[in-house]
């Protein structure tokens, strides 16, 4: 992992200080809300329904297990004991006193944490693969590249006051965990075929009001000059994105007005006046790469005895481990899926004691390593099949063994009304009944694959456009109702959902879903997951079955 | 009227504007003056060969390419910032100074405050009207805030990767 060193160290406390100060003046009156309002969200503290939240970034969702530590330990002591992992694999804490902020800032900066550019219109937290240095699959190291990113991003001079938000996301394989697609820029490693290193780039991906699936501006951008790319990328849109309107100044609003082409010429002119003078040296990715070079893992068989023993004495371990283990690069290893997503609790949410159980066990093994993924759940990335039992063991005890990745009750939810001033409806419990209608993990097992995400508002916190079912809370005169999608998907076959019909009322929901599964596992070809079925044969048999069970 | 704040050996200090800054609706002074992009291009011809310095305001939606051919008779850029958190005067900035060389004193004018002073010192510019009463003391402590800089930027500070030795 990716040590800091003093410049990065002195860089955190640097930003504490001048927070710190302006929090005082905050508190004197000398800085006006509006003024503090754009400060603050750079620090990441939110004004919400009932307290402060802070975003805590963790940059491309990689955490070792003294800062889990650390994060359990600021939910003990100024939350209500538990925190929120969201879908840009930060951390929130949604019970904060202004006051505390500077001290938790601290004590973040103390692990090497921080909450630089967790909100307001800047370049966020950099999302990458959370399989990273695990998997087979991948074709360069994205930490390495997201960790680059991370460092030119933070306090950047010139692109720090932009018309919105701006998110990157770095995917290494040719499945696409990050969600690329959907992101103001995605990067896709590639390599070309003489073998040099290189990004696919596309920009102009994003949820909210409008969805837009990025679509790709440069097929091939040698490695080398990523940065002087990014730049490109960045000026042209804080020149010219639009500022008029919160709502149309997304870059996905300026790439979809010029065209993805016009955009691609615009940045191209620009980016061969920079030049290379933008660029990384490969001096310091070569340093940065070392920090990620690849743990001393053992030689050991493929197959292990005392795991194969372990799934033939409990069902129970053999549903988690046909379902949260992922293969790993080296024989004898898994990668761990700790799911956040057990029935009846808010998915994301990890108490304290839960964030310290993980990190015990990152520690006793699984090389230190954590990870975060956008679909709000865990990840110990390095763990032997040997050690496969006792990891499920303990993550049992703590509440943490839930065997649903990727399945129907692996639902990502926003906070919603329960928390968020913005939300129209729940979002929460909506996921709790559909994850309660499918307790059976049997069942949830056979319809297999299945990604519902659910949004309290159209803002699109939860990504319901791109879920293989989308739910959207919505007010009708002071009732909450829910409009469903169809089909959408944030890997690498992304698209928007398609609408299935008029607005649910909230206890209807988990039915239509249910209803929903039911259509699939009736209409299901083969091997086909959900969003295959979907694909195939459209809207018709899933609106007709869900709006004939209302008559 | 705003305090004026200028870079001198690289260090804030209080300074006298030599210069005022007219609207498209007043008549022009005697004097050094700075004025609109319009203005300048149906008047400043004129002003210039009456041996004064004239300045540009470029409001934030403006160009700077639109005076790459006037630069070495400008004196002063000014780069408007309408709101603080309207951050197109940065591009501005290190294009003026980066891409066409601008040797002249790129200001920064509107809602300018001490928050911004690292990130513009950056970029390139030189001089401050600030607008929350910020002293030349307040304005260098926000200026060295950071110790480090991971980008490189106008100023030519030396970048967190180079002192890394890598």
């Amino acid at each position: 992992m990716y040590r800091y060193d003093q410049i990065d160290k002195d860089i955190l406390a640097d930003r504490s200080a001048e927070f710190r100060g302006q929090v005082a003046r905050r508190l004197a009156g000398e800085l006006s809300e509006d003024q503090f309002k754009p400060l603050r969200l750079r620090n990441g503290l939110y004004l919400q329904l009932h307290a402060y939240m802070l975003r805590v970034a963790i940059p491309y969702g990689s955490l070792n297990p003294t800062q889990l530590r650390k994060l359990a330990w600021i939910g003990r002591t100024y939350d209500k004991g538990y925190g929120h992992f969201t879908t840009r694999t930060n951390l929130q804490f949604h019970w904060i006193k202004l006051a505390d902020a500077p001290e938790i800032l601290d004590a973040l900066a103390s692990v090497d944490m921080h909450a630089i550019q967790t909100s307001g219109n800047c370049i966020r937290n950099v999302t990458a693969d959370p399989y990273a240095g695990a998997t087979a699959e991948e074709i360069d190291d994205p930490r390495v590249w997201a960790e680059a990113i991370r460092q030119w991003s933070t306090i950047h001079p010139e692109f720090n006051w932009l018309p919105r938000k701006f998110k990157i996301a770095v995917s290494a394989a040719a499945k696409d965990r990050t969600a690329a697609k959907t992101h103001d820029i995605g990067l896709n490693l590639k390599r070309a075929r003489d073998g040099v290193l290189g990004f696919e780039v596309m920009v102009g991906g994003g949820l909210g009001r409008l969805p837009h699936i990025a679509p790709t501006v440069r097929p091939f951008l040698p490695a080398q000059r990523l940065f002087s790319y990014l730049e490109a990328i960045l000026r042209v849109y804080n020149r010219h994105g639009r500022r008029d309107n919160i709502h149309k100044a997304r870059i996905k609003i300026l790439v979809a007005a010029l065209g993805a082409e016009e955009f691609a010429r615009q940045v191209e002119a620009e980016w061969e006046k920079i030049g290379t003078s933008a660029d990384l040296p490969d001096t310091e990715l070569a340093r940065i790469r070392g920090a990620f070079a690849p743990t001393a893992f053992e030689t050991l068989p493929a197959v292990s005895e005392a795991f194969e023993a372990a799934k033939a004495r409990s069902p129970a371990f053999a549903r988690f481990a046909r379902n949260n283990l992922k293969p790993h690069k080296v024989a004898g290893y898994a990668i761990v899926e700790i799911s956040l997503k057990a029935i009846g609790q808010t998915p994301g949410d990890a108490t304290a004691e839960q964030m310290e159980v993980v990190a015990d066990l990152a520690e006793r093994f699984g090389q230190d390593d954590i990870r975060v993924t956008h679909e709000q759940n865990l990840v110990l990335p390095h763990v032997k099949l040997d050690d496969a039992p006792a990891v499920w063991a303990a993550l049992a005890e703590a509440g943490l063994a839930t065997a649903n990745m990727n399945l129907v009750s692996d639902i990502i939810a926003c906070p919603g009304l329960d928390y968020c001033a913005l939300a129209n409806a729940r979002s929460i419990s909506v996921a709790q009944n559909i994850a309660a209608k499918f307790a059976d993990a049997e069942r949830a097992e056979r319809v297999g694959e299945l990604k519902i995400k659910i949004s309290g508002c159209i803002n699109a916190c939860g990504h319901h456009h791109v879920g293989h079912i989308g739910i959207l809370g919505v007010d009708k005169k002071g009732e909450e109702f829910y409009q469903l999608t169809l089909g959408g998907s944030a890997a690498e076959d992304a698209g928007v959902g398609q609408a299935l019909g008029p607005a649910l009322p909230y206890e209807r929901v988990a039915e239509a879903v249910d209803t929903l599964v039911d259509v699939y596992l009736r209409e299901r070809q083969g091997a086909e997951r959900f969003l295959d079925t979907f694909r195939r044969t459209g809207v018709a048999p899933f609106k007709e079955a869900v709006y004939a069970d209302v008559h | 009227m705003p305090t004026f704040i200028r870079l001198q050996a690289g260090a804030p200090a209080l300074a006298e504007d030599p210069f005022t800054a007219v609207g498209d609706d007043q008549t022009i002074p005697p004097g050094d003056v700075i004025i609109s992009l319009s203005r300048f291009q149906t008047e400043g011809e004129g002003l210039l060969s009456e041996g004064r310095q004239v300045g540009v305001r470029l409001e934030s939606h403006e160009d700077v390419e639109a005076l790459a051919y006037d630069l070495p008779r400008i004196a002063v850029v000014a780069l408007a910032f309408p709101k603080f958190g309207d951050g197109r005067a940065y591009t501005s900035a290190r294009l003026l100074r980066e891409r066409f060389h601008f040797k002249g004193e790129v200001r920064a004018v509107g809602d300018v405050l001490r928050e911004q002073a690292g990130y513009m010192v950056r970029c390139g510019f030189d001089a401050f009207e600030p607008a929350d009463g910020s002293t030349a003391q307040a304005w260098e402590r926000a200026t060295h805030r950071f110790r480090h800089v991971y980008q490189r930027a106008s100023d030519g500070r030396p970048v967190a990767f180079e002192g890394r030795g890598g």
